[in-house]
């Protein structure tokens, strides 16, 4: 099982529907988000290309966080998903270092706190909290393996990129291009 | 012109405009744990060539500090962890792959053996020392005997200290800046020039002080060589670590960089020491205090810089 999200750029509004989703059903602190909205415009005047990405931690499958954490706290769950064991963190913040995307935050209470794929929801057999909320339906969560899931489907389908993938750390969120 | 315009909607606190997570606490540690690794090279060094009487500063005197230091630096490491109750948890696993834990066990490891080693030689500062327990009698004759072997293992982890310094940067590569192993013989060679400074303060004898003054010459020496290549590489490599250098080279970084590190913590000092062993009058203190505040300014300018340098996407 690899748990995968792909997420539609051509689809995306930039409402922010997913980043308040996040931060109501994690009960994220104020100031703070797991997931976060993108606009890049690039080009040259007046031929301007617009691309909108939802952004979170990529749940990569060569991730530095996992790697660098001293005492194990950042870990693998099944499914390929990195979270954070709270109690063994020491918030030393290397796994906040290590990451190039700065998907990770130091929480208020003092251990690193991050995207989870909302774990909680997966083992009841729901969708992520940003999926299931996105007016667009701009998301699809699912597993690699299976190729009959949503992500799977989508990417069959659909021309795709990751986020540095120069980077080595083979990210587990598509962007559908 | 093409242009790109990103907006993003992330401002997490010390992570947004750019990473800022890691404070002074970091380069503190990093400058005193290279001293501390310095000082106890030497040490073991001499020892373990059997000149311990003829560089006493060396072997006897200077090691005197280094538990402080290490104090210090860890109690500068403590203060920097944000869930400081549970920081016992470093101590339950030892994970090749990450620096810290390398560099967490590398501590329990030296700090112990350098409170034995300034234990044994206190008499060096204090003549009458009584140790009072009987116990602690024994065991001083204990580690009396045995202090050839001590030398060898302090050796061993007082090199593997000192590149831990610059390793704990060079494992990341999400900042380009760190991500050279230059890093790891660089900081190295900066914290044993910081240790034979520290070295030349406490040495009593001429000889001693003049031959620490040649090898923190040539300590300096090698640390420009690395600094060159160090760029060359950024330079000869991609682009995130070529905007990397470019901090460095005309960015907000050049001057604090060029003339902090490189002029006063490195020419200025070697140009001093040169004239001392040419016989010119120059205190002591002067060049000493330069190469430690260019090792110490060192980690700052890297811990910081560092932290700007990203991968754009
Ligand atoms: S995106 Fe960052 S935090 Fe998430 S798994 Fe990858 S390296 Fe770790
Ligand atoms: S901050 Fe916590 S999760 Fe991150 S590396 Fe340190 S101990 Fe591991």
């Amino acid at each position: 099982m690899r748990y995968a999200m792909a997420i539609d750029t051509k689809k995306c509004v930039g409402c922010s529907d997913c980043v308040v989703a996040c931060q109501t059903e994690n009960n994220v602190p104020i100031g703070y988000c797991r997931d976060w909205v993108v606009e890049i415009t690039d080009g040259t005047y007046p031929q301007l290309e617009i691309e909108i990405r939802s952004e979170r931690c990529n749940h990569c499958e060569n991730s530095p966080c996992v790697r660098c954490c001293p005492t194990g706290a950042s870990h693998y769950e099944d499914g390929g998903i990195v979270t954070v064991t709270h109690n063994k963190c020491i918030g030393c913040g290397a796994c906040i270092v290590s990451c190039p995307y700065d998907a990770r935050y130091s929480h208020p209470e003092g251990y690193v706190d991050k995207c989870t794929f909302c774990l909680h929801r997966i083992k009841k057999g729901q969708q992520p909290a940003c999926v299931e909320v996105c007016p667009t339906k701009c998301m699809y969560f699912g597993d690699l393996d299976d190729p009959n899931s949503d992500v799977s489907k989508m990417l069959k389908k659909r021309k795709y990129k990751t986020l540095i993938p120069e980077a080595g750390t083979k990210p587990h969120v598509y962007y559908l291009i | 012109m093409r242009e790109e315009i990103i907006i993003s909607g992330r401002l997490n606190p010390n992570i947004d405009p750019h990473l800022e997570i890691w404070h002074w606490h970091i380069p503190l540690y990093l400058f005193l744990g290279g001293l501390a690794a310095g000082i106890l090279f030497f040490a073991s060094l001499y020892t373990v060539l059997g000149q311990e009487n003829k560089f006493r500063g060396a072997v006897r005197r200077a090691p005197i500090i280094v538990p402080f230091l290490l104090i210090i630096g860890l109690a500068a490491l403590f203060l920097d962890l944000r869930h400081k109750l549970y920081f016992w948890q470093l101590y339950t696993t030892i994970k090749i792959q990450s620096p810290m834990s390398w560099g967490a066990w590398t501590l329990m490891a030296v700090t112990p053996l350098s409170f034995a080693w300034a234990a044994i030689h206190i008499r060096e500062f204090f003549p009458q020392w009584d140790w009072k327990f009987s116990i602690l009698k024994e065991l001083e004759k204990l580690l009396v005997k045995y202090k050839l072997y001590m030398a060898w293992i302090i050796l061993f982890f007082s090199v593997i200290l000192g590149i831990y310094t610059g390793i704990l940067f060079s494992a990341f590569n999400a900042r380009p800046l760190w991500n050279t192993s230059i890093l790891g013989p660089l900081f190295l060679t900066s914290g044993l020039s910081a240790g034979a400074a520290v070295i030349i303060l406490f040495s009593k004898r001429k000889g001693e002080r003049i031959n620490f003054a040649k090898i923190d010459i040539m300590l300096i020496g090698i640390e420009l060589f690395l600094i060159v290549h160090m760029f060359m590489g950024f330079l000869a490599s991609t682009e995130v670590q070529i905007e990397a250098a470019n901090l460095f080279l005309g960015g907000p970084y050049t001057a604090s960089f060029w003339i902090f590190v490189v002029v006063l913590g490195m020419i200025l000092p070697a140009i001093l020491e040169f004239l001392e062993i040419r016989k010119f009058h120059i205190p002591t203190v002067i060049p000493v205090v330069l190469v430690l505040f260019g090792s110490l300014m060192l980690r700052f300018i890297i811990a910081y810089a560092g932290q700007i340098s990203r991968w754009l996407y």
